[in-house]
């Protein structure tokens, strides 16, 4: 391997990125118009039938706590809502730290009593034992902080019995999160945007592999003494560059557009880090597309079959999706980059949260073992 | 470029030994049994109609395709074992203008000098020398997307022979060219033979082969056709020019690359 040549080919392919408006502007001007476009004007999400996962403990102290049980029956019944019950709030609440559930409901010592005193006297307030069934909330998504509370509070009156319109109810449901009140659609969004410039990475490696394939560059690179770890390594680190530059302006365009997460610099250090494992995957993506592609027109037409699942199922986007593609995002490593990143900046993981931990080393083998398979069936099928 | 000291043995007596070459793509017979010795400090040309099998024997002699049978040594190295000697030796204009568009021509020629290891001093120099040569100079700054096709011709070569190889592979380096251009590489090229290089030279213009080569190889349908000087081969055929020896070993019809 040698130094002069990696340097070489590093500059030559820094220089081709900057130099060719269209890849220039996919690259770096596409992230940046897309953080302001969604940042000034997102109004919410919408679509898909997706199912919440709620976590209930109850505390109710009757005996046998007959009202709770039914009340956690009547939201079995939703067909949005899947509930687990946990003896403690503390597993509960680790549960939701760990986004593994996107709720944790607290079903207050009086609930049963409560309602018995609404039932003997309907129309008298004055008599009532008043409870509140208190509301933890997934602070790192905005379909679990929107949507779980009107759920659970439409259950909870039918369930009562009473039409709240007229009067107050014996039982209210008191959300937990006032993080969220503070917290702009943005916020909820800025996770995936990190992810989401950088797969834009597979359709420029694509293009850039196929064209200097059709214009003779990699002959010529070929038949000079340049060894195929100097010019893949050169690659590697041209669109690790690249993806370093992407992600900082993605998180200077997202500061100004108000994303202030109250996270430490190790975090920062740590969600560009992770960003830059991510993008090794894309280069893995880019080269197997470029193996398969004959011309460069056709790597940028093949290249949306890796960017749009990437896209959809694994950034911000998949929130809204339903519960089937929520789980097949569970196989695109963009999937993992934005679980951590949203952990870390919305629900106050830290960097050593296991499931913090647990998505590095996802993204890290994943990507790693990507980016293999690109080189290998590159050098395999056209020399490098 | 430095060249390690005898690092090409029997130079005098062969630069390029190829021996029985048969290349075969799935059912088509590129290159059918070719046995060819090219003297050190020979201009030597291979000619031939489209798909006749030159550039297949080229692509051999630079590691780039394997043969499917035979043998072939450049600068005494054998070349499926010492590819990487091999690649240190020699220098290649592929048929193709390989420039890249939105490098300036300088920052090209500095990439493939970076590639062949040469030190700036050194780089810098050649680079000049060879731009003043191809009459470049003046467009050393510009990006090659805005070169006319002849002077991307003319810069392809440069980056060819920016590291002063001792062997180059010149594959058709005069095409789109027009006379003047033309003349001025044809120039250059008896500059390098003086200079003692070894060149190979593929053209379908007989009259450069007839102006530049010692030896011309006609190859057809993947064989050695004929060889000798192209004194030799008009004397021997008994026309009156090399394009006329071309034509009668070859026929008139139309020949279309596979």
């Amino acid at each position: 391997m040698k130094f002069q040549r990696m340097v070489a080919l590093t500059k030559k392919e820094m220089k081709k990125t900057i130099r060719q408006p269209a890849a220039l502007f996919l690259i770096f001007l596409f992230p940046i118009v897309f953080v302001f476009a969604f940042g000034a004007s997102f109004g919410g999400l919408g679509g898909g039938q997706p199912v919440y996962q709620i976590g209930i403990v109850n505390m109710d102290q009757a005996t046998p706590p007959q009202s709770s049980l039914l009340f956690i029956d009547a939201l079995k019944g939703t067909d949005i809502l899947s509930i687990q019950t946990y003896t403690d709030n503390q597993t509960a609440q680790n549960e939701l730290s760990q986004g593994r559930i996107q709720a944790v409901m607290i079903i207050p010592a009086t609930f049963s009593q409560s309602l018995e005193s609404y039932r003997i006297a309907p129309n008298n307030a004055s008599k009532w034992t008043n409870a509140s069934v208190s509301l933890y909330l997934d602070k790192g998504s905005i379909v679990a902080t929107q949507a779980i509370p009107p759920i659970i509070k439409q259950v909870l009156t039918v369930f009562i019995g009473q039409s709240q319109q007229v009067f107050p109810s014996p039982i209210n449901l008191k959300t937990t999160s006032l993080e969220v009140k503070q917290t702009s659609t943005l916020d909820f969004l800025a996770p995936g945007m990190f992810t989401f410039a950088s797969i834009f990475l597979i359709m420029i490696v694509a293009q850039s592999f196929t064209e200097d394939r059709e214009n003779g560059m990699m002959k010529r690179i070929r038949i000079s003494p340049t060894t195929p770890a100097d010019f893949m390594l050169s690659q590697v680190i041209s669109y690790l560059v690249i993806a370093l530059i992407q992600a900082i302006l993605v998180f200077v365009m997202v500061y100004l557009m108000g994303f202030r997460p109250n996270v430490g610099t190790s975090v920062y250090v740590f969600a560009f880090i992770l960003v830059l494992i991510f993008s090794l995957s894309n280069v893995g993506f880019g080269l197997i597309i470029a193996t398969i592609s004959k011309s460069s027109s056709a790597a940028t037409g093949l290249s949306f079959i890796f960017v749009l699942p990437q896209l959809f199922l694994g950034t911000f986007v998949g929130a809204s999706l339903s519960s089937a593609a929520q789980i097949a995002g569970k196989f695109v490593p963009s999937y993992y980059v934005t679980d951590a990143l949203t952990s870390l900046f919305l629900r106050g993981a830290t960097i050593t949260s296991p499931v913090v931990l647990l998505d590095l080393a996802v993204v890290s083998i994943s990507c790693v073992a990507i980016l293999a398979v690109g080189i290998l069936l590159y050098g395999k099928y056209y020399k490098i | 470029m430095n060249i390690e000291k005898g690092a090409i043995p029997n130079m005098k007596t062969s630069a390029i030994f190829i021996e029985n070459l048969v290349k075969k793509f799935e059912d088509v017979t590129a290159v059918d049994g070719v046995s060819l010795q090219i003297e050190e400090g020979e201009l030597f040309g291979l000619l031939g109609p489209n798909g006749a099998g030159k550039t297949t024997i080229i692509n051999i002699l630079c590691g780039l395709i394997k043969p499917t049978k035979g043998s072939c040594k450049v600068g005494g190295y054998d070349v499926q074992e010492d590819i990487i000697k091999v690649k240190d030796l020699i220098g290649v204009c592929p048929q193709e203008t390989a420039v890249y568009p939105y490098l300036k021509g300088s920052e090209n020629v500095d990439l493939f000098g970076n590639l062949y290891s040469m030190n700036k001093q050194m780089l810098e120099a050649r680079r000049a020398m060879l731009f003043e040569t191809m009459g470049l100079t003046a467009e050393a700054n510009r990006r090659a997307e805005k070169y006319s096709g002849g002077m991307k011709r003319r810069l392809s070569l440069i980056i060819s022979l920016i590291h002063d190889p001792q062997i180059a592979f010149l594959d058709e380096p005069t095409v789109a060219m027009d006379p003047q251009s033309r003349h001025a590489v044809w120039d250059f090229i008896k500059d390098l033979k003086k200079k003692g290089k070894t060149i190979i030279l593929t053209t379908h213009y007989m009259e450069e082969a007839e102006e530049l080569c010692d030896r011309v190889g006609i190859i057809d349908h993947g064989k050695l056709i004929s060889l000798g000087s192209p004194k030799e081969l008009i004397s021997r055929n008994g026309v009156k020019d090399l394009e006329d020896v071309f034509i009668k070993l070859t026929g008139r019809k139309i020949r279309e690359e596979v």
